[in-house]
């Protein structure tokens, strides 16, 4: 089944608790004080928070149907799930060419200098159900929805 | 000493231990409190300035924050509470009016606490409101002296005009609440529920902002002392009107929206300069007498074609009954009673908590002198002014009310917690305030669907009451004192309330 | 012959090439037909390896079993029919065959993605050269590189070029503690898409790093003795002894394939707009085409994104789609010795006058930022140092955007998406299939 995030910038209160819930999901513990104050290093979030006067915004990947991101990956790290038809990033496989950081036009590709790989990329949380942003946005600003258009909730 | 330190009301307790420094409180409080120190990375808070909305406690993605009264506190003294002392220490500082928001907190005695329902036993069987049908519809509108009809082909005729009337699905409508005093995301969740319902909001006096004229028809336009944004276009998009000569938090004083509220939006609705305090007079001036008011009522019903229902709010004060008659002889189709709970967006404090009488005995007074003076039937009565719960609707319908309007019960379905600090502007939750980076908070989706829970849920426990009582529609309810039964009430105050005390049979 | 294609009714379709185009083909392919027959015909020995991986493979950093970038798996669910060490000769246009090494093969649509071979220059006394001369754009030439290098304990080595290939090349080498000089006969390394700034920031890193760097020259003349190279001299007359020399001055398309057709080309393969050659059964795509690009010249651009771009495209309209390809410009990504560098599009612009030119240097920090607008449209730009979100001007810069209204905060840390007009926001955000 096809699923999309949508984002409605009027309603993000700029909290930042997407991006917290997000490296909640994806930490080893899942357990929101244990991921903050362990030693374990936090992963990165697949959110690139933006705000510019009262405006404010999360936006992640946007698992584009013309993903620009795999046509430029030099070692196939950037993949495509033919069920969910999202766009996921293997780790191992990368070596951190950043061509997907140059064609991104949303610019959503967080880097890992250190390590030379690709820092974080939204996942769409595909192994885990529903997505851990859509699931805790106190006001509604991202929504899950289907190939129809239709809201789909937890 | 020049320098006294104000004594914080509110304390923020911080469990540090689930505190993960993701710092949404530091951004979040439009009042400060909360601070981020990047060098010893740890959150503070500055007590000081806290007022107690709760919004951090709420958006705390590990419930470490809990806002707790200070107990650094005065001696304990009934007569000098600690909020006298402090605003004594307030005014000695500025030399100002205090203002304050919403309605009412003193502890004067709430009768409706002190009224009981009815319920059928043996002999009028108790209606189950899920199995058999149950009528909250309620019209509100002048209604004729005599119906005159005829038979024409074995078909009833009606020959009687009936004047315009407003149907209500359920008894309950919303406030008068103005663009201006609340944002546009409030006001739309309001207005998105009413439509759905099936009942009626207000748009105050701050005019109808262009957003909303979607939802204009299942809304009652306030004509007020300053007449913000009142043009033919206002008066015709309306399914009522409505003309404020009081309420029944600020009784004898204008409206008052603080220049910080003024934004450039409300500034296009109200028609006035942006930035300036928009205060509207105490009295109309052009209404100093019965006579005048009945010339402006009779102005906007030409102006609309006697097509819509024209009303009149005042607040209950001491004479609430006979203005009221005269009011209703003056010809609107229904008055409003404000009682002195009624909320506010900004008020002077000694005013909201020193002026005006309660609600019940101002309906029941009311109720009594029309129906004494027959003319009951001339104009619906609608009561307002702190309807905390479904039983103090049904009671107010019991005393004589036709419907309630609320105000205070929608917005803390919105979120408000009732901190009081609407006139700042600085409203947490997105409800009384313009600016933009509040308003976000209040998504009107979630908003509506809220405020229709809210209208769902005392609809049904109305019927549940109704059911209880063996009645199956709401007008059949209206003014029937026998239903009700007061308790630990004196001689005096149920003669007032017209209704018996707990014990006493038919 | 011609009854047996009738006859069959699958179609068949064969793609010349392994590569970045050729892959992707497969895919467009399989979007619209799944029955049909896909043949594949390399000229190499290896499954499927990615080309620009073999600089990685000379630094040690992958490994050759690492140089996949789609595993064995992928053939086996295409249903592809993979022939390796196999040279395609001849295509015979009239009864649709095409004839190889390993035998003759029918077809419906035939895909050329041969991509490009490297240019060798003329220089005089290249030919004498039995030992020590070097291309580097397969697999095997790193191999061979590789193997020289350790066989005769080489310790320098002069790398003609100074563009992507050769810098890429001398990574490599440096990190097996290889002294190597560059000769470039541009004014600056990776002339395409630097400026002098960007070059002249890189090559300080690099002369940190075993590596000098000759501007402005070419070599003229090449000595050897008994076939083993010694020497390269450069236009100015300026000797540098020399073991091992590799040429990386750029490819040109591998069109040999086409040889005795009547195919229309110029230096690549012309194709029109849905990769159709002026044969209506012969696409092409990749490093071996020209075609319309986003300036509207006809060209080729030696890149792998494009090389993919079109292969997909051709392999959509040969199995019945019909879609476009909507031209591209020169974008590049690459690191050198821990500084990121992506720049696209026009970085020098002619005539500096007309353009507008924002920048934003530090050199303690070796950020570098560089913008070029003409006409209100960003029509290029360097991000050497800090790269992140330099996706969104090729964003930009592909829809054409007015920047006028925002082009102060181009350079500004808070440039995002939020310093863009809503309307394109949203639009961006949107995407494709994706809604905001």
């Amino acid at each position: 089944m096809v699923k999309r995030i949508i984002i409605r910038e009027e309603y993000c209160i700029g909290c930042r608790l997407c991006e917290v819930h997000c490296i909640t999901k994806h930490s080893k513990t899942k357990d929101i004080i244990k991921t903050y104050k362990g030693h374990e290093p936090k992963p990165v979030s697949g959110i690139y928070f933006e705000e510019l006067g009262h405006i404010s915004f999360a936006i992640q990947c946007r698992h584009c149907e013309d993903a620009q991101c795999i046509e430029a990956c030099l070692t196939g790290a950037m993949y495509r799930n033919e069920n969910t038809k999202a766009v996921l990033h293997n780790k191992e496989k990368c070596i951190g060419c950043w061509m997907c950081v140059m064609v991104c036009p949303l610019g959503v590709i967080k880097i890992d200098k250190e390590n030379k790989k690709v820092a974080s990329k939204c996942d769409l949380c595909i192994e885990e159900g529903f997505p851990a942003c859509v699931e805790n946005c106190p006001n509604e600003a991202i929504i899950l929805v289907n190939e129809k258009g239709e809201r789909i909730e937890k | 000493m020049a320098k006294v330190k104000k004594i914080s009301e509110f304390v923020v307790d911080r469990d540090l231990e689930k505190c993960i420094k993701c710092q949404a409180c530091v951004r979040m409080c439009s009042n400060d409190v909360h601070i981020y120190d990047e060098e010893f990375d740890i959150v503070r808070n500055d007590n000081s300035k806290c007022v107690g909305c709760h919004f951090c406690e709420s958006i705390c993605p590990t419930e470490a924050i809990e806002i707790k009264r200070n107990t650094s506190d005065i001696k304990e003294n009934y007569h000098w509470k600690k909020e006298y002392i402090v605003d004594i220490q307030k005014q000695a500082e500025t030399g100002g009016v205090i203002l304050t928001g919403m309605g009412c907190d003193k502890h004067y005695k709430n009768y409706f606490d002190h009224i009981l329902l009815n319920a059928s036993q043996v002999t009028n069987p108790s209606i189950d409101p899920l199995r058999e049908p149950m009528e909250l519809k309620t019209f509100i509108g002048r209604k004729p002296d005599r119906i005159e009809y005829e038979f024409k082909n074995g078909n009833l005729i009606l020959k009687t005009k009936i004047p315009p009337q407003l149907e209500l699905e359920t008894p309950i409508m919303f406030s008068a609440m103005s663009f201006g005093s609340i944002s546009l995301n409030a006001m739309k969740s309001l207005a998105k529920a009413a439509k759905d319902f099936g009942t009626y909001w207000n748009t105050g006096e701050g005019g109808l902002p262009e957003e909303l004229y979607e939802y204009a028809d299942r809304c009652i336009v306030q004509v007020a002392s300053g007449r913000f944004g009142v043009n033919i276009d206002y008066l015709e998009k309306a399914g009522a009107i409505e003309i404020k000569i009081g309420q029944g938090a600020k009784p004898g004083i204008g409206g008052h929206l603080p220049g910080e509220k003024v934004t450039e939006q409300i500034s296009k609705t109200r028609m006035i300069p942006e930035g300036t305090d928009a205060l509207s007079p105490a009295p109309h001036h052009d209404i100093y007498s019965i006579e005048d008011l009945k010339q402006l009522i009779f102005a906007l019903k030409e102006a609309t074609s006697y097509k819509k229902p024209v009303g009149v709010k005042i607040a209950a004060v001491h004479n609430v009954a006979p203005i009221a008659s005269g009011i209703v002889r003056a010809g609107v189709d229904y008055i409003v009673i404000d009682g002195v709970r009624g909320g506010t967006g900004a008020a002077p404090k000694i005013i909201r908590d020193n002026v005006g009488i309660p609600i019940e005995i101002a309906i029941a007074v009311v109720d009594q002198r029309l129906r004494e003076e027959g003319i009951r039937n001339n104009a619906s009565i609608i009561a307002a002014g702190g309807f905390r719960k479904s039983s103090d609707v049904i009671k107010a319908i019991a005393l004589g009310a036709d419907a309630v309007y609320i105000g205070t019960a929608a917005l803390i379905s919105l979120g408000c917690h009732l901190c009081q600090k609407c006139y700042t502007g600085k409203c947490n939750w997105g409800i009384a305030t313009q600016d933009p980076y509040l308003t976000k908070r209040l998504n009107p989706e979630i908003g509506a669907k809220r405020v229709y829970n809210l209208l769902r849920a005392w609809s049904l426990e109305i019927k549940e009451m109704l059911g209880g009582m063996g009645i199956n529609a709401i007008e059949s309810l209206r003014g029937n004192r026998e239903q009700l039964r007061g308790i630990d009430l004196n001689e005096i105050e149920l003669k007032m309330l017209g209704i018996k005390h707990a014990g006493e049979a038919w | 012959m011609k009854k047996e294609n009738e006859l069959r009714n699958k179609k068949r379709y064969i793609i010349i090439g392994n590569s970045a185009s050729g892959v992707s083909c497969i895919e467009g392919i399989r979007e619209n037909d799944k029955e049909g027959e896909i043949l594949v015909f390399s000229d190499e020995d290896y499954f499927n390896y990615s080309r620009p991986l073999i600089s990685y493979y000379l630094a040690g950093k992958l490994k050759e079993d690492q140089l996949n970038f789609k595993d064995e798996k992928f053939y086996e669910k295409n249903n592809v029919k993979l022939f390796l060490k196999t040279r395609c000769e001849k295509i015979d246009l009239k009864d649709k065959i095409l004839f190889t090494t390993y035998g003759k093969f029918n077809f419906d649509y035939i895909f050329i993605g041969t991509g490009g071979k490297p240019i060798i220059p003329d220089i005089k006394g290249i030919e004498k050269i039995k030992n020590g001369l070097f291309t580097f754009t397969k697999l095997n030439d790193a191999k061979k590189l590789e193997r020289y290098i350790e066989d005769k304990k080489v310790k320098e080595v002069v790398i003609l070029g100074g563009g992507l290939i050769g810098l890429k090349c001398a990574e490599g080498l440096i990190s097996k503690n290889i002294f190597v000089k560059i000769v470039e006969l541009s004014d600056r390394i990776f002339a395409n898409t630097f400026d002098n700034i960007a070059s002249e920031i890189v090559e300080n890193k690099l002369k940190e790093n075993n590596c000098e760097i000759i501007k402005g020259n070419t070599i003229e003349k090449v000595n050897t003795k008994d076939g083993d190279l010694k020497e390269v001299i450069l236009k100015d007359g300026k000797k540098i002894k020399a073991n091992v020399l590799v040429i990386a001055i750029g490819v040109v398309p591998n069109t040999e394939i086409i040889e005795g057709i009547n195919i229309k080309k110029n230096k690549g393969i012309i194709v029109d707009e849905y990769m159709k050659t002026n044969i209506p059964f012969i696409y092409a795509g990749g490093d071996v085409a020209e075609s319309i690009e986003f300036d509207g010249n006809i060209s080729v651009i030696a890149i792998w994104p494009r090389a993919t771009k079109q292969g997909k495209i051709a392999g959509i309209n040969m199995s019945g789609g019909s879609k476009k390809y909507e031209g591209i410009f020169i974008m590049n990504s690459i690191e050198f010795f821990g500084i990121p560098t992506i720049s696209f599009g026009i970085t020098n612009p002619k005539d500096e006058k007309r353009c507008e030119i924002l920048k934003k240097i530090d050199y303690e920090k070796k950020i570098y930022k560089k913008i070029v607008i003409n006409e209100n449209k960003i029509v290029g730009g360097i991000f050497l140092g800090d790269i992140e979100r330099a996706g969104i001007l090729n964003g930009l810069i592909k829809n054409r955007i007015d920047v006028s209204s925002f082009k102060n905060l181009l350079l500004d840390e808070k440039f995002g998406l939020l310093i863009l007009p809503e309307t394109y926001r949203k639009h961006i955000v949107k995407g494709e299939g994706i809604e905001v």
